[in-house]
Formats: C-alpha cells, structure tokens, sequence
C-alpha cells in the first residue's frame, strides 16, 4: 500500500472500529466510551496548537466552557433548542479564542504559557462571579426534553454514542486534512524554526491566529457536544485542571501526531476511572505521568511508534 | 463600624497578607531569576509548609510555642532538601528548558497535593499560635464634646499577627543581606546575570540551581508555616498564594527583588482594602486580567527596568 | 541598468553600540554584489535590515524605488526578495521536497508547485533526495536545500548569508557554477569570507568595516585597495 493509503486505512480503520464496538461492549465502557470520543476530540483540537504549532496553551478550558456554557446558556436562558444552541457554543469558542489570540500571539513561550493561563483563570472565575446565571461550582442539568435534536433523543445511550462518533470521526479527519494540507505543513515549519518562515514570506501571526481559532473552535465543539450529549454544565469543567488535561492526553498518546489525542485520552481516561476506585487522590496518578512524560517519552506513544516504525505517521 | 476604622484594619490584615506573600514571592523571584524556571509547584511547597507544621505542633506536646518553634525550623529544611531532590531528579535531566519545566512543575504540584491529600486527608486543621495576645486599637472620633479617643468594637490586632509581620521583614532583610554580602549571594547573582560565563569561572552551577531551587522553596514553607495559626493548614491551600505570588513576581518586574517586595507590599494591601469595597471573586478576576495584560503589553513588569 | 535595491543612511544601534551606521548602497538589477567585512563588521545586520528582520534605528530601505522600511518581512520576501540564513534552518522534520514546497507555494499554487520543487532540487543537486527527511542530510547537503529554498522562490533579488561555510571543496565548485548560472537573471547580493568565491563570482564588491561602507569597486579595485588591505584582508588577526 502506498503511503497515502495506508494512513487513510488506519484512520478510518480506527472509525469504523468505534463504529463496531457500540454493538459488543457492555454497558459501561459504552458510555466511557462515548464520553472518551468527545474528551478526544477536545485533545485532537488542542493538538492542533500544541502538536502542529508548537503553542502550549495551559488555557484551553476557556474554549472548552465557552462552548458548553454558550451552548448551555443558550438552551437554559434564550430558551434556543440543541442546533442553534451548538451553533452558540461554536461562535463562542471562535470569538473567545480569536479574542484571546489577538493578546497572546503577542508573547511566545513561557510568556504565552502564563498569559493563556491567566485569562482562562480569569474566565473561570468569571463564570462563578456569574453564578446567578450560570450556577457556579454547582453547575445546571440540561433536561432530557431539551436534548432532542432533530427528533433525535440524545440522553439515550445508543444515541449518545453515536452523536460522540460523529463529532470525533469528524474531528479527526478535519485534523488529518488539515496536517496534510499546505496550510497545516506551514503550521509544522512555524513549529520547527518560525524565524525560517517568515523569511519564506508567510504572515506568522495569521497563521498562528487561525491555528489558535480552529483549536479553540474545535475544543468549543467537544465542550457543547459534552454538556448536550451528557446534560449538565459546570464550572470545574472551566478550571485549570481542564486545561492541563488536553495537554496531558496529547503529551501521553503523541503531540503532533493524528491518532495521538485519541490514544492518549483512552489511556488516561481509565487509568483515572481505575484509580479513582481506590483513592480519592486520583489525580495523583496525572502528575505522576506528566513528570514522567516530560523525563522520559516527550514524543508520547504515537510519536514513539512514529520514530521507531513508522516514519511517515502524520 | 465607621469606614475609617474598618480601613485600618483591613490595612492591617493586608499587611500580614503582605508580609506572608512578599517571603512566597521572593522565593518564586529567586528561582525564576536566577534559573529561568517558571516554578508551577510553589503554592505546594508553601502548603507542605503549613501542613508539616501542624504535624509537628501535634507531635510535640506541652506549650504551643515549643512545637511552633520546632515547625519554624524543621519545615523549611524539610521542604527545602525535598525541592532539591526534586530539582536534581527532574529539573536537571530537562537541561531546565523552559516550557518542559513547566508541565513537569505541573506534575509535581499533583504529586505533592494529591500525596498530601492521601496522608493527612481533606480537613483544614488549626495550629495554635505560640503566644496570641489580643490588642485592642484606638481611633480618634469627632464627637459632642470634641475630639475623642474611642476604642471601637472589633478594632483590634493579635500580638502573633503583629509578630508575623516583625518576621517577615526580618527574614526579608537577611535574604537581602544573603544576596548582597555573602559569597553564595555572589555566585548566584553571577549564575543569574550569565550561567554559561558563571559555568567557565568555574561556579558548580547545576549545585547553584538545586540549592536555589531548595532556597526558594523554603521561603515559601517559612510563609506557610507563619500564616497556619492565622489560617490552618489544607492540602489546597496552595491555589492562592501561587496566584498572588505570580501576580506580585509578574508586576514587580521578573526576578527583580526590590520590584517583588515592592509589589507583594501594595498587592497585600490593596487585596485587604479592595476586599472590603468588592467582592473577592471580582478582586481576583481583576487581578487575574492584569497579570495577563502586563505580561503582554509590559513583560518586564510595572517596576522592573527594560534590560537587554 | 535600474536600481533593485537602495539603502539611505541605514543605522542600527545596539545599546549605544553602532552596529551599523549611515549606510548608503546601491544593488543595480542583475548584479552579483559581494559584501565582505572582518567579523563583526555589521554584513548580517545590514542584511536583515534589507529583507525586514530586524528594524532600523534611522534610515531608509528602497526596494524597486518604493520605500519598504515599514513593510514587515514577510511582506518584503513576497516582493520578490529571498533571504537564506547563515545558520543552517531548513525544516529538519519535513522532507526534503516538503521544505522546498514550502518555498515555492508562496509564488505557486496547486499542480504548478511539484515541477519547480524538482527543477529546485535538481540545480543543487539533491533531486534523488527529495523523500528523505531534512534533518538526515549531511550538513553539506542541508547547506545546498536551503540555497534551493531560495532558488524555489525565483527571487529578483537573492540574499545568500555565507553559503559556503562548511562546504567541502567539491561542494564549493557546484555552488560557484550554480551562482554563474543564475547570474544575469537574479540580483544576488553574496555575504562571504571564502575570498576565492568572492572574487570569482561577484561583479562588484562591498567592504564594510566598523558598520561603515569602506570601499566599492570591482574584484580588481578591492584586491588593489590600500584601505581594504589594512582593515580587512591584512588586518585578521588584528580585528578581535
């Protein structure tokens, strides 16, 4: 098989793999997996800034609530039904991320790190500040009458999953386009030496600034398909930790490669779901991989594949 | 109350939050300055501070004040060596590359909290102070029969939170006293100003960074342990202090002592007074807003000088 | 013949230091413009100034007669200019046709851009190269794909920082034929402390010294200049 084809086999390989497995896993790791898809696919959209640009944003929970409090917000309050309410939430993780590029783009590195930081903090806090609206740390359940969607009842389990297939499979063939499309060859070099492209005669700052919009869009769609697929919305889904989370799915299945997000948050996803059964200190279990990731693997499990077997893994 | 007396003590109640903060900051100034490191796990360092403290005032029986006096030593060598070893496991084999040192900060800060968590559990637990006199504070009111002095209800201080203020201007003065007349403060200004040139004079500087990062780490458990009687020990205590410290070391110029003193200082105070015209949630989210502003529009911070 | 580029006295001062100071030049179209200077002497800072990388303290760029100093470099490099670095900076995890691609599909867009990559390659010799990724090849031959990154660009005006440092002597003479081939149809403005390559190639030569323009001429007046010999080809190892 040619190249080209043997990653188009992989990918949907991998759909049409999801596809099936709806039809044969119990119930439970049913709906994991369903919640696993849409959490992939707000890793596949910070691993377009992160993996591709070479941006890291410990701010991405900003356009994760935006899009589930636009969405939430404009279902609870602007009485709007779930299509034009995850259309709310996309505009909203657009204008949101846009409106925080134009400040950030102006800093790199550790500067970019602490400003994205900052002002997801600060809309985190916002949100509580808001609570009368928004409900706070204790957050809104969206009722299962507002979660029809087309006459599609999206609080049914069978249902639900495949609404997180759609999203993800659509993520994730938007990325593998995107990587493969000059425009995303062009975020790579900017990743690789930026001073080198601006001397080739691109515009680094639109192109930063569009990468930033369509991660931003993107981790906005996962958090709007979150709260309308599973009907609640709440702040702690705006805090740090949201944030540090895409960042350590991506660093653990592979920044920069296409199947990463998925892989990373699969294995993070039940490493959580199993030692939260023994301790409350789960989180113990991410801080541990984060340092051990940095020290050991910063290229991640996919990245690791890439370099040892195969080397034209987008 | 009247406005005038409530002020005061809000001041007051800033200045501890000043004085506190100013030791925080300073140890985050430190390692930011002299090794380029943006340290995320500092709030934990100034937690494990406050939680070793009440571990030890509960081991030890007797007075308050022999357990506290324990706390006030061991806690920050305790701290301290655990950010070396953290700092010669992790920071040196990331050659101290900026954005890696970052995320694996941020894997520490899990570790330490959620290891807090796992032992002493999810309780806030007091520490009693070593001596705790209340003072009561006059005011001066215009009254119908003139000036007077008046003592007004609830206008008062604690002997201890006056202490807290004493130590940590004492503290303050001995790290600039380390800096400027030691030959370790030597080193570390020459490992600051240029690591490479520092590395050909023949300054061991990975021992530099490992007994820095431990330096910086200690302020912070100092300040832990100086605020538990005020405040008790949780193992997410960490949040705030780390946020104002960032606050302070970003406005007050990165890595520049004065300008974080300076900074810890008007943040303190003006936290304690805008707290009583705002709500909290509002003064942090302003803060939060500023922080970014500056470090986009004035990255050498509001004090620092433009070098370079 | 017209003047392509022209600088009017162009400064750039380093924290009092004078990197480069009041520099007027004159690159006519079609010309092979050496610019020489003990190390140290502002040629990189005057350079990035042309092409936009760094910013002027005073002074004017003119690119085709029209004033380019407030133009950022992106939109300069789309004029028709093309700068290769005197560190070595292709994209070392891309292949080699992808680094080229990137070049040309500033100019080019869809079927046009495979053909120019190849005709790029083929120039400098790494056509059967192409699928490798960058950071494999030997430092020589990264030298060459950065110059056919510029070559991918069709420049009017190509800026070569040092081409030939590091190159092996063979390598040196495919780099001289290929700036031969190119001569007439590019402007080429050349920095370079390899004096073979520089009199061999260039048209005219620019001397700088302490960020001053010493002296102009061609090959023969520079190799004849009093001036030049002391402060430069004599004077390397009093320059520190």
């Amino acid at each position: 098989m040619s190249g080209g084809a043997r990653v188009i086999a992989l990918h949907g390989g991998l759909i049409a793999l999801l596809f099936v497995l709806q039809f044969v896993l119990p119930a439970y790791h049913h709906g994991n997996l369903a919640r696993i898809m849409v959490l992939a696919s707000y890793a596949v959209g910070y691993n377009i800034l992160f993996g591709y640009t070479g941006l890291l944003s410990l701010g991405h929970a900003l356009f994760f609530a935006a899009g589930m409090y636009g969405m939430g917000l404009g279902i609870q309050h602007l009485g709007l039904t779930p299509a034009p309410a995850l259309v709310l939430g996309l505009v909203a993780g657009a204008v949101v991320s846009g409106g925080l590029a134009l400040l950030a783009l102006r800093t790199t590195g550790v500067a970019f790190m602490i400003v994205t930081l900052m002002f997801a903090q600060a809309g985190y806090l916002t949100i509580l500040y808001f609570g009368e609206y928004t409900r706070g740390d204790e957050g809104f359940v969206i009722q299962q009458a507002q979660r029809v969607l087309w006459g599609i009842d999206l609080s049914d389990p069978g249902n639900r999953y495949f609404a997180a297939l759609i999203l993800f499979g659509s993520c994730l063939m938007l990325s593998l386009w995107l990587v493969r499309a000059p425009f995303g060859k062009v975020l790579v070099a900017i990743r690789e030496n930026e001073e080198r492209v601006r001397m080739l005669g691109y515009d680094i700052f639109a192109h930063k600034l569009l990468a930033m919009i369509i991660s931003g869009t993107i981790a906005a769609a996962a958090g709007a398909s979150y709260g309308l697929l599973f009907g609640y919305a709440g702040a702690s889904f705006a805090s740090v930790q949201y944030s540090i989370f895409p960042l350590l799915w991506v660093l653990l299945g592979g920044a920069g490669t296409v199947l990463g997000p998925f892989i990373g948050t699969l294995f993070m996803f039940y490493l959580i779901d199993l030692s939260s059964g023994v301790t409350t200190a789960y989180m113990l279990i991410a801080g541990v991989a984060l340092v051990l990731l940095t020290l050991f693997a910063p290229q991640g499990l996919m990245g690791e594949l890439r370099r040892r077997v195969w080397r034209g893994l987008p | 109350m009247d406005l005038g007396p409530y002020i005061l003590l809000a001041s007051l109640e800033g200045a501890i939050t000043a004085a506190v903060l100013s030791l925080t900051a300073v140890g985050l100034s430190l390692v930011f300055g002299v090794m380029r490191v943006v340290n995320i796990a500092h709030g934990e360092f100034f937690m494990l501070g406050a939680v070793i403290a009440w571990w030890i005032a509960h081991s030890f029986g007797g007075h308050p004040a022999i357990g506290f006096g324990v706390a006030l030593v061991a806690a920050p060598l305790i701290v301290g060596a655990l950010a070396i070893a953290a700092d010669m496991t992790i920071l040196k084999r990331l050659n101290y590359d900026p954005e890696r040192t970052i995320v694996a900060t941020i894997g520490l800060l899990y570790i330490i909290q959620q290891m807090t968590l796992m032992g002493y559990g999810p309780d806030a637990r007091p520490v009693e102070a070593p001596f705790n006199t209340r003072l009561a504070i006059p005011w001066v009111e215009y009254g119908a029969d003139g000036w007077a002095m008046i003592w007004p209800w609830g206008l008062g201080t604690t002997s201890y939170k006056l202490a807290v203020i004493g130590a940590a201007v004492v503290l303050l003065c001995g790290v600039w006293l380390l800096m400027s007349r030691t030959r370790f403060g030597l080193v570390m200004r020459a490992t600051q100003a240029d690591r490479d040139m520092a590395q050909v004079f023949g300054i061991p500087v990975e021992r530099v960074y490992a007994l820095v990062f431990g330096l910086g780490a200690a302020l912070a458990a100092l300040a832990g342990v100086l605020i538990v009687p005020i405040q008790q020990a949780h193992y997410l205590m960490g949040a705030d202090p780390l946020l104002l410290s960032f606050i302070v070391v970003i406005i007050g110029g990165l890595g520049s002592l004065p300008g974080t003193v300076l900074a810890a200082v008007l943040i303190g105070l003006s936290d304690g007074i805008i707290s009583v015209f705002f709500s909290p949630t509002l003064a942090k989210i302003l803060a939060t807003l500023l922080v970014g502003l500056v470090l986009v529009f004035r990255p050498q911070g509001l004090f620092g000088a433009r070098s370079e | 013949m017209t003047t392509l580029l022209a600088t009017r006295g162009l400064s750039k001062h380093f924290a009092g230091l004078r990197a480069v100071e009041g520099v007027d030049f004159d690159l006519p179209q079609g010309e092979v413009r050496a610019l020489i200077g003990p190390n140290g002497a502002g040629k990189t800072t005057l350079v990035s100034m042309i092409c936009g990388r760094i910013a002027p303290s005073e002074g004017q760029v003119f690119f085709e007669g029209r004033d380019i100093t407030a133009l950022p470099a992106h939109k300069r490099i789309m004029l028709g200019m093309a700068y290769t670095f005197q560190i070595t900076s292709v994209f070392a995890g891309l292949s080699v046709g992808e680094n080229v691609a990137l070049a040309a599909r500033r100019r080019l867009k869809g079927a046009k851009v495979t053909p120019a990559v190849d005709d790029a390659l083929a120039r400098v010799g790494l056509l059967d190269r192409k699928t490798q990724e960058a950071g494999d090849l030997s430092y020589g031959h990264q030298r060459l794909l950065e110059i056919a990154m510029g070559l991918a660009q069709s420049p009017r005006l190509l800026i070569l920082d040092e081409p030939t440092q590091g190159l092996a002597e063979g390598e040196i003479a495919e780099f001289k034929a290929l700036i031969r081939e190119l001569a007439g149809k590019t402007t080429i403005l050349l920095i370079e402390h390899n004096m073979s390559v520089v009199m061999e190639l260039a048209d005219r030569i620019t001397v700088l010294n302490f960020g001053e323009v010493l002296a102009e001429g061609t090959p023969a007046e520079i190799h004849a200049n009093g001036a030049v010999q002391t402060a430069y080809l004599g004077g390397t190892h009093a320059s520190a």
